[in-house]
């Protein structure tokens, strides 16, 4: 990276308070779409997706009466294997499924991630669902929607829509990866 | 990594790689759909010079498993019979639209002659060269005893090397690929080795590798070992009275019952590992091969894993 770039602008588009928030509305979106949380599984697609899936199944949990407990709520897909891009990228090394014990047939699976942009993350974690069972509903919650779509897939929840140019970079921090909480946006001349 | 032709060719990180990644292609194997996509519309072709069943099979499985296209080729019933070379059958192969060629050979350094030369250009996976070198034996004991041992620790065994571990090789090591391989291989992960073996069985020069030698088993087995990896006797590839008979080899470097009690006596509980095939009764008693501190068929099952994350790792790009 150039430091003495004077093009090169990072900008904070989410703090973390506004991320808590921004998940708290999300959790009780999937909720409202889900008429309850019956059949609820979240799954979190790696890396930060999961600890926003994570996240996400506490406010659902401490959301209800007879006190949920979280971690049969949630549970983490990788999608390494089902890359459409494996050929083509460097080697990456796939990264533990996690399926919380009741499964995920019949269920309502709702895939979590950091940022929504091209969508092909979202048609490979379609293809690996599949080959661990049928779930009866799947939904997709995403932080950051970012545009620039190449296949036909949206968001049911979206945290913040956020308008780019194909040349910036959105990078998500989050304490339980990063060490800290925010979301910024670096432009590149 | 462009081939996969020796253990001794991988550092640390690259074979602590391998073997995390095979951690997530051996729990694949445990799912109703053990299949992935990631290599479809690949073609790996087995490449065999040599008899073998649990390699071949195994390399079979793998790719397999990952979607791609398998052509198995034996040099019996082949046109090397007919007196074709090694360059004219790779070659062919090439031509047929390989993508990646696992090959074994009686001759030492075939597979690293098919990597240097421009015949063919594809990733080569070794998968045993005469008395040379069988990378991905060494790669599955490795996965064995760290899974085993994290097993028994509580811990996940991602991201671990086998340090600290101490590790006995037994047998026919003159003629052993495996023994090499993973000699180099547990040395690279941090284990310390002893080699133990009739004199007549050991290399010329194998005091200046990286083990400790030993004459004796049961004094190996007093000083106490994590593991034990039984070699097997290679009756094939002696042209030579190595030892009197099969009896006296069984007395004095087989594991028999009454070893088996000494390990079990030990206290702590000693992995058996054998790359197969056994010759029971000859390197290997039953009971010891039966017993649950027996890895065999373990091995067995996590031979895939280990071959599923090298034909990954060979045919997508580099390592992040």
């Amino acid at each position: 990276m150039n430091e003495n770039s004077q093009h090169d602008v990072a900008r904070t588009v989410l703090t973390g308070e506004d991320i808590e928030r921004v998940l708290t509305r999300v959790a009780f979106e999937i909720i409202e779409a889900n008429k309850g949380t019956e059949d609820l599984v979240l799954l979190g697609i790696p890396s930060r997706g999961y600890p926003l899936a994570q996240r996400l199944a506490q406010r659902i949990a401490a959301s209800t009466p007879n006190q949920l407990d979280p971690a049969s709520l949630v549970g983490q897909l990788d999608i390494t294997m089902y890359r459409d891009d494996l050929r083509h990228s460097t080697t990456r090394t796939p990264a533990p499924t996690r399926l919380p014990a009741g499964g995920i047939d019949g269920k309502v699976v709702v895939l979590v991630d950091d940022v929504l942009y091209s969508g092909r993350t979202i048609r490979a974690a379609l293809d690996a669902l599949s080959d661990w069972g049928r779930p009866r509903i799947v939904r997709l919650a995403v932080l950051i929607d970012r545009g620039h779509r190449e296949l036909p897939i949206r968001a049911d929840h979206v945290g913040k829509n956020l308008p780019t140019a194909k040349s910036e970079k959105v990078r998500v921090h989050l304490a339980e990866i990063d060490g800290s909480n925010e979301v910024i946006i670096e432009a590149s001349a | 990594m462009k081939h996969l032709l020796s253990t001794a060719d991988l550092s640390r990180e690259e074979a602590i790689a391998i073997l995390d990644i095979a951690e997530e292609m051996r729990e694949t194997g445990t799912r109703q759909v053990k299949k992935l996509p990631a290599l479809r519309g690949r073609t790996v072709v087995n490449l065999f010079f040599e008899d073998s069943t649990r390699t071949r099979i195994s390399f079979e499985a793998a790719a397999k498993r990952l979607s791609a296209d398998v052509i198995n080729f034996s040099a019996k019933g082949s046109s090397v019979s007919k007196g074709e070379s090694l360059k004219d059958t790779a070659q062919t192969l090439l031509a047929i639209g390989a993508d990646a060629v696992v090959i074994r050979h009686p001759d030492s350094g075939a597979p690293a002659r098919l990597a240097a030369t421009d015949w063919i250009g594809l990733p080569i996976v070794n998968a045993g060269d005469g008395t040379h070198e069988h990378p991905t034996q060494a790669l599955l004991d490795a996965f064995t005893l760290r899974r085993q041992l994290a097993l028994r620790e509580g811990v996940s065994p991602l991201g671990r090397g086998l340090d600290g571990l101490k590790i006995a090789i037994v047998g026919d090591i003159l003629h052993s690929r495996v023994a090499r391989s993973n000699l180099w291989l547990l040395n690279t992960l941090g284990a310390s080795v002893t080699m133990v073996a009739p004199p007549t069985l050991l290399p010329v020069g194998a005091s200046a590798w990286p083990c400790k030698i030993s004459y004796s088993l049961d004094a190996v087995i007093e000083s106490g070992v994590d593991a034990v990896m039984m070699l097997r006797v290679q009756g094939e590839r002696m042209r030579a009275a190595f030892f009197p008979n099969p009896r006296e080899y069984s007395r004095y470097w087989g594991l028999d019952d009454t070893r088996l009690k000494a390990l079990e006596a030990k206290g702590h509980d000693t992995l058996i590992l054998h790359p197969g095939p056994m010759n029971r009764g000859l390197e290997i008693s039953s009971a010891a091969a039966d017993s649950p501190a027996s890895m065999v068929l373990e091995q067995v099952t996590n031979g895939v894993a280990v071959r599923m994350a090298s034909l990954y790792m060979l045919l997508s790009g580099d390592l992040i």
